[in-house]
Order: structure tokens, then sequence, then C-alpha cells
């Protein structure tokens, strides 16, 4: 039987930090970006052998677009005893947002068009600074360090991207876009903050992919 | 927007420029016009014509060169240049930047012009001084009379939580402001004082100006200790030790050697306990959006939980009434983790019962590295419930 969880309350926040993560791999590109607005509602079940799973009800909303909203609901199930594999994550997003075909489209191809490969450094800087040509950029980045922390959530840590130290394009001879990243992440309980390398693909009809993903080696 | 480069080899090439120029759907603007066979035209393309000014100039086998890739980059560049060059000391506080982030040097100037400013309202305390020899400084506003009944409010404690000072000196500004048009606060200051201390942990905030932004601890080196610093929010003498912090010196949450280990700690414990008369104590922290009060190391409710909830609702209520920030409340242990050894904790374990900790903007978007943009709207907001806090204990004396 699932128990009701009061939202305000750690347990559900933290599973709700790894649905979004989830969502925003799955759906995240250079022109959107999904931040939690509300953690409606939380329900809790322990399956025996199996693990806990929790019920979610959530409301996001687009960072570009706040007053754009989309109700999920999401079941996060953290296997039992287990600190290697990557919490279950099913959701169901309601809604619709903002079409980014356009912005995918003109991003693509100026990354596309560009002679020399792009490079970029500490986005936002140290005063919360993004120029708005780094923006795509940033949300990118939000979309690879969303599969980072889904993989890695487990119910006594809860991440968020700190900040996004370095990131190259690697030109292919295929139709994606790939960005090498050194990402940053917080995670709240033990108050570390973590570089991970990360790579991402990106196409605007394929959407995000991570082929490799590793935690950066001490001294990086 | 690119900037091109073509060298015109031949009168016709010469010519194919010139007609460039004509185009003006195209919005080409020349930084080199076309003049003479040999001399390089450079041209602005705006993004929208590039596709047609490139297919134009191959179609007329035109070389050309891409001198600027993205001009936007490089202005936004130099404008960042200019402004970290021109940060000029403000003269006084009315003309200092509140919508800036400001270095440790720049922070206690802002002190010393406030102090000048209004010599009857504001004084600066140096209760102590850092592990590497910072002075500790607060800022007493007080209206007169002897050991008044007070509150204690401070900011920048972990020296990443950039907002917090920031908001500190905001909230300087604005007891001033309140006490000389006798509105807002004016009334408390009638029979109680204020005590903000702005940069708690000054050399955990030097660092992260100097060397790492993300710098969460105090720059203590202790004996057997490999890595520098103690979380200054896990070195209080309450629950200290117990599991909410780590006894890894390498850890953000390391606890230290011993409780109040920290000057920037025990410089605290001894003013509050000499002073002995303070009756709220907000210690401010970002990011979560979050109200909270004791207890961090044990599930046993605090005493006054039920008035303390009630006071953070209304808190929370007025802080959302200025921007519809959204906060959540509740007690440390249920709502953000299990801590030990945390400043409220103790405050209130000596008796102070209006102990509240707040995690200010943002939720996660830009987490540490909120942008300067929201500096004085977060101060604006949390100020709203501060004055909640202080109202209530004005009002239930004890």
């Amino acid at each position: 039987r699932a128990m009701e969880l009061p939202p305000g309350h750690f347990p559900a926040a933290r599973a709700a930090a790894a649905a979004v993560g989830y969502l925003r791999y799955l759906r995240g590109g250079p022109g959107s970006g999904l931040q939690l607005r509300q953690l409606r509602r939380a329900r809790r079940q322990d399956i025996d052998g199996v693990g806990h799973k929790y019920y979610l009800e959530l409301e996001l909303e687009d960072v570009l677009d706040k007053d754009r909203t989309v109700s999920c609901t999401a079941e996060v199930l953290y296997h039992l005893g287990s600190n290697t594999s990557a919490p279950d994550v099913q959701l169901t997003v309601q809604g619709e947002l903002r079409s980014t075909e356009e912005a995918d489209k003109e991003f693509y191809n100026r990354i596309r068009s560009l002679e020399k490969e792009f490079v970029a450094e500490n986005i936002p800087d140290s005063h919360g600074n993004v120029p708005p040509e780094l923006e795509p950029i940033h949300l990118l980045a939000w979309a690879a360090s969303g599969y980072v922390i889904w993989q890695n959530s487990m119910e006594n840590t809860k991440f968020h991207l700190a900040q996004v130290k370095h990131v190259k394009q690697v030109k292919r001879n295929d139709e994606d876009l790939q960005f090498d990243f050194v990402i940053l992440l917080h995670e709240m309980v033990s108050q570390e903050v973590l570089p991970w390398e990360v790579t991402l693909l990106w196409h605007p009809q394929r959407g995000a992919r991570v082929p490799q993903s590793r935690a950066a080696p001490a001294g990086s | 927007h690119q900037v091109l480069r073509v060298v015109p080899q031949s009168n016709e090439e010469l010519q194919e420029l010139q007609e460039l120029q004509e185009l003006e759907h195209l919005q080409l603007d020349f930084w080199l016009a076309p003049s003479r066979l040999g001399l390089p035209v450079d041209m602005r393309v705006p993004f929208r014509s590039l596709q047609a000014v490139k297919a134009h100039l191959e179609a007329a086998g035109v070389s050309y060169s891409i001198m600027i890739e993205d001009v936007q980059a490089l202005l936004d560049e130099e404008q960042t240049e200019m402004l970290r060059s021109s940060r000029q000391r403000s003269v006084d506080t009315n003309t200092f930047n509140y919508e800036a982030y400001h270095t440790i040097d720049e922070i206690y100037n802002f002190m010393d012009m406030l102090v000048a400013e209004n010599p009857n309202l504001v004084s600066k305390l140096e209760i102590g001084r850092s592990t590497e020899n910072r002075p500790l400084y607060v800022l007493k506003f007080s209206t007169g009379g002897t050991n008044r009944p007070a509150i204690w409010i401070d900011t920048g404690i972990h020296s990443r939580e950039w907002v917090t000072q920031a908001s500190g000196v905001w909230f300087a500004k604005k007891i001033v402001q309140d006490h000389a048009n006798n509105e807002g606060v004016a009334s408390i200051l009638e029979t109680m004082d204020i005590f903000l201390e702005i940069v708690t942990n000054p050399d955990g905030f030097a660092y992260t100006h100097t060397t790492n932004r993300m710098w969460r601890k105090t720059r203590s080196r202790h004996a057997g200790a490999i890595c520098v610093g103690v979380d200054p929010n896990r070195n209080w003498d309450a629950g200290f030790g117990d599991a909410g912090a780590s006894g890894n010196s390498c850890s953000e949450t390391y606890h230290g050697p011993y409780p109040n280990s920290e000057p920037e700690v025990k410089s605290i414990v001894d003013f509050v306990k000499s002073h002995g008369n303070i009756k709220a104590f907000v210690s401010i922290h970002s990011y979560s959006q979050l109200l909270l009060y004791p207890y961090g190391y044990t599930t046993t409710p605090a005493p006054d939980e039920q008035e303390l909830n009630e006071i953070s609702a209304k808190a929370v209520a007025a802080l959302s009434s200025l921007y519809g920030t959204k906060f959540t409340y509740g007690s440390i242990i249920t709502t953000i983790y299990r801590a030990s050894g945390s400043t409220v904790d103790w405050t209130y374990n000596q008796g102070i019962k209006y102990s509240f900790t707040f995690e200010l903007r943002d939720t996660g978007r830009y987490g540490f590295l909120l942008p300067a943009t929201q500096i004085v709207p977060t101060a604006q907001e949390t100020w709203l419930a501060l004055k909640v806090i202080m109202e209530h204990a004005r009002d239930n004396s004890y």
C-alpha cells in the first residue's frame, strides 16, 4: 500500500529531483529547459524484495517561458540495496510546451557553420551571468546533467547542476552535434560539488543522447 | 553576426563587392568599404543574410575569409572587461551598487561608510578574528538604551552562498532607510537592537573570489587533518559529531575537531553568551527557498514547534506576497536533512526561542551562482519575512 508523503519533506523532494533529471534528459534541447515549479503530491510504496517506489505529481515550467506549465506524473523506483543501478523512472507528461523547432534549427545550423569548434567556460560565471548566445549551451548542459543525475540518484541524494566548467564541441562526420562537457554537480545532502565529464550528442529530430559519462578523476 | 573579409583581386571582384553595398535588404555593414584592388574589404553580415552573401560570393568565384565568427560574443566579452575595469569605489551608501556582487574589501568599506553616515544609529563591532586573521565585524543598529532585547541576523556563513552576503548589505541599508523615514523596522528599533554580521566567513569568502567559487567551509588547518576547512554550520555545540555531519576533514560537512573550534563560530558563541538578551536569531543561507527551525540533529520536535511553525507560515506568506516566490517551511530534519552541530539548534538550546534558518533563492536553476539581477528582489522579499519574525519577537517578549 502506498503511504502519503508531505511534499515539503525531503524524501519526496529527492525523488522528484531524480524524475526531473530524467525528464530533462528526455526532453532537453538548446531551446527549452524544464524546471520543477511545484511538487503537488507524493506517495511511497515499499515493495518487499524490490525497493522503494515513489508516486509523484509534478508541475513543471519552461524556464524560458515561465507562463507555460505542464503536469507530469512520475514513478521512481529505487532498487533495493543498490548503489550501482539507476532508479527506474516512468513518466507521463500532460500538456504541451511551446515548440522549439525554429530555435533548434537555428542553433543547429549556427554550430554546424562554425569554422572552429565551439568552446566555452564557466556557464554561468561567478556572478550568475549567462550571455544570451550561451543560453542554448547551458540548456544542453542541463540535458546532459539530467542524464547523470538520473543515473546516479539514490534515496539519500539530491543533485543539481551547479556550473558548466568547460564545454568543447567535437565535429563529427555524421549529422549529430557533439559536445564534451565538464560539469559541476552539487549534491545537497553531502553538500559536495562533484566534477563530471559528460559527452552529449544532439540532433533537432533525434534529441539528446549521452554515450558516455564519468566522474572526473581527482585533481581535475 | 559574422565579419567576412574579401581582398578583391580583379576589377570584376571589386565591382561585385560594390554591388553588394547597394543591396540594402542584406543590411551589410562595411567596416572597410570597397575602394581599390588589393585592399581588404571587411563587412559585418547579420546572421539571416549570411547564407545569401556567401552563396553570392561563391557563385561569383570571390574567395573570402571569416574574420570574426561571432560578433556578439566579442562585444559581450568587451563589455564584461569594461565593467570589471570600471569598478570604481562608491563614495557613499547611496551610490553603492546593491545590484552587484562585491568583494570583501568593498563590503567592509560599505560598512564604514554606513557607520560614518549614521553615527547615531549604526556602530561596527569587531567580535573576533578569523583563522587568517581577518576581522569579524558585526553592525549594531540601536536607538539607545542599555543591552536592549536584540535580534541577530547573519549572512555568508557558507562563503559560496553569495546572494546572502549581498542581501546582508541590502538589509543594512534598509534598516537605516526605515529609521530615517520612520517606517518599517523603525518601530522595532524603538525597543530592540539589531545585530547584523554580513561576512560571517571572511576567509571562505575571499577564497571564493580568488580561487574557488564553490568553497563552503572556513579555511582552518587542524592538526592531523588532511584537508582544509571546517563546515561552520556543523561546528556548534548541539548534537556535535552526531549523525548529520562528517568526521572527515575533506568533507564539505566536516564538523571540526571539537565544538567551536572555528573562531568564526566561537566569536558568535561568546557574543551571544555575553550579550545575554538576544530574542531572535536568524542565520541565512542559500539555496533551496526554505524557512527552517530546530531541530536538525534530532527527530524530537522542538518544544515550541507549533509556534515556530505558525510564525514560519506567516513569514513565508509575507515573502511570497512580493514576487510570488514560493518557500517551503518546517523543521530542519524533516524538511531538508539531518544536520548536527548547526547554528540555530545551539541558539535555540541557549533559550533563544525564535531561531530560524533561511535558504534563499533559487531552487536549483542557478543555485549558488544566482544572477546579480536577482540580488535586490531576493533581499526585498526576504526582508518581509524577517520583519514578521522581528515583529513577533517584539510583541511576544519572554
